[in-house]
């Protein structure tokens, strides 16, 4: 069975680690601040300008003063600060914030990665996407092993408009973990029940199969 | 030293067609509604406006795109107005969009003197089709120049009348360089306080980027997305 998406942001978030600078993007990357580990404790910036995100406010508490990137109305805990969007890039570009999870169209087996734009059809801009690739040491993408006519997103080439080049470490699908490596992408991972057949036939771009490959716990 | 003006007419009275303006806010969050409100009222038009987003397609700058009033965006995200794709698409409304955190060290760069740097975001995209490129210790960068504006329109919660400002919560954003990047800055205010009862140590925006100040009436703070959890 292909994980759905609780599953895939719960499998990101073991890639956490103690005391990490997080931005997490819109979609599913958002879901993992539900499924922070035991014991982990990071601290979720938003480039709107927070470190130290906190969870939704409850019901009638909401601030139009206090959003998110996704312009949702969040909160903050104790020892968060707010800061101008100039501050936040500047933490991003110089890769005070040590790792990026975000969403994609397309992802090409050298780390390309495309989504912001389909020419003449969706046109949203890229936001803060294009600073987070370029400068983050550490970026997961979370995304859709296929499209929704069934082709892969995992390509040979990203065929749309680039968001950043060569970039992108990892790839948690709903079909398994990915490293980026020089020979492509490397399988760590099956999601349950899923075969290393199914992942070979909707993979495009080069994939590395090394010896038993294992079910992800889920 | 007094920059109060007593209202965003008055404010925006020198604004004219075909400038380009810098407009403070993420989403519709920290966003000068009087003076886009007056805008509208004014007709003035051929507008070339610096801001994040687009507003939605009836409030923030989505007003002055409904009325045509628009004549260029220079944007990152502008995902969440209908009436700006149909206008893009349909080529009546030129569109450049560049990554945010360009965007905000752009409006920096204008505010701070710096003609032109460097950042890593967009190289290798067609964010850098036609730039200069360079590589600093083995990683590659965009040059990218920096931006000003005729006007710059910033909202804040306090100000007093040195034009000495301060933001509150996530509305500050854009607002603290956009106010540094204009020739001439406004600033509208939730409460214009007087001289002397800001504390120095805590002012965002010091006075002398701003040139006119006014306390703003009906703030609306409209919620683009209201997400909230159950007491439990």
């Amino acid at each position: 069975m292909a994980l759905t998406k609780e599953q895939m942001a719960r499998r990101i978030a073991r890639e956490l680690k103690d005391g990490y600078y997080v931005n997490l993007g819109i979609g599913i990357p958002t879901l993992v601040a539900n499924y922070i580990p035991e014991g982990i404790n990071v601290v979720l910036q938003s480039e709107n300008g927070i470190l130290g995100m906190g969870p939704f406010p409850f019901e009638g508490e909401e601030d139009a003063d206090m959003i998110n990137a996704g312009k949702q109305t969040v909160t903050m805990l104790p020892g968060s600060s707010i800061f101008d969007s100039a501050t936040s890039f500047a933490m991003i570009r110089s890769q005070k914030v040590q790792l990026t999870v975000l969403g994609a169209m397309e992802v090409a087996d050298n780390g390309d990665i495309a989504n912001w734009k389909i020419p003449g059809k969706m046109v949203k801009g890229m936001g803060g996407a294009m600073d987070l690739v370029a400068s983050a040491e550490n970026i997961i993408v979370c995304m859709m092993h296929t499209n929704k006519a069934g082709e892969s997103k995992l390509l040979r080439k990203c065929t749309l408009p680039l968001t950043g080049v060569g970039c992108v470490k990892k790839i948690v699908s709903d079909l398994g973990v990915f490293d980026v490596t020089p020979e492509g992408f490397k399988l760590l991972e099956r999601a349950p029940g899923v075969s290393v057949e199914e992942i070979k036939a909707k993979t495009e771009g080069r994939l590395v199969v090394e010896g038993d490959v294992p079910e992800m716990a889920v | 030293m007094n920059k109060v003006v007593a209202n965003a007419e008055a404010a925006i009275a020198d604004i004219k067609d075909n400038m380009t303006l810098m407009v403070g806010g993420f989403g519709l969050c920290g966003i000068p509604e009087n003076s886009i409100a007056a805008l509208v009222r004014s007709g003035v038009k051929g507008l070339t406006c610096i801001s994040n987003n687009a507003g939605v397609d009836d409030f923030g700058l989505g007003l002055l795109l409904q009325t045509k009033q628009i004549r260029k965006m220079i944007s990152s995200y502008v995902g969440e107005n209908d009436e700006f794709e149909r206008q893009m698409l349909s080529g009546e409304l030129e569109v450049e969009l560049i990554p945010q955190g360009t965007l905000a060290e752009r409006c920096r760069a204008g505010g701070a003197g710096i003609p032109a740097f460097f950042t890593p975001a967009g190289y290798g995209t067609e964010v850098a089709e036609g730039k200069e490129t360079r590589t600093f210790d083995g990683k590659n960068y965009v040059m990218e120049r920096w931006l000003r504006a005729d006007f710059s329109i910033v909202k804040a919660w306090k100000g007093d009348p040195f034009g000495n400002l301060v933001y509150k919560r996530t509305a500050r954003n854009f607002n603290p360089m956009m106010a540094m990047a204009g020739k001439v800055t406004i600033a509208e205010v939730e409460e214009l306080v007087p001289a002397g009862a800001l504390d120095p140590d805590e002012i965002h925006t010091p006075g002398i980027f701003v040139h006119h100040i006014f306390q703003g009436a009906n703030y609306e703070k409209r919620i683009e997305q209201r997400t909230v959890r159950k007491r439990g």
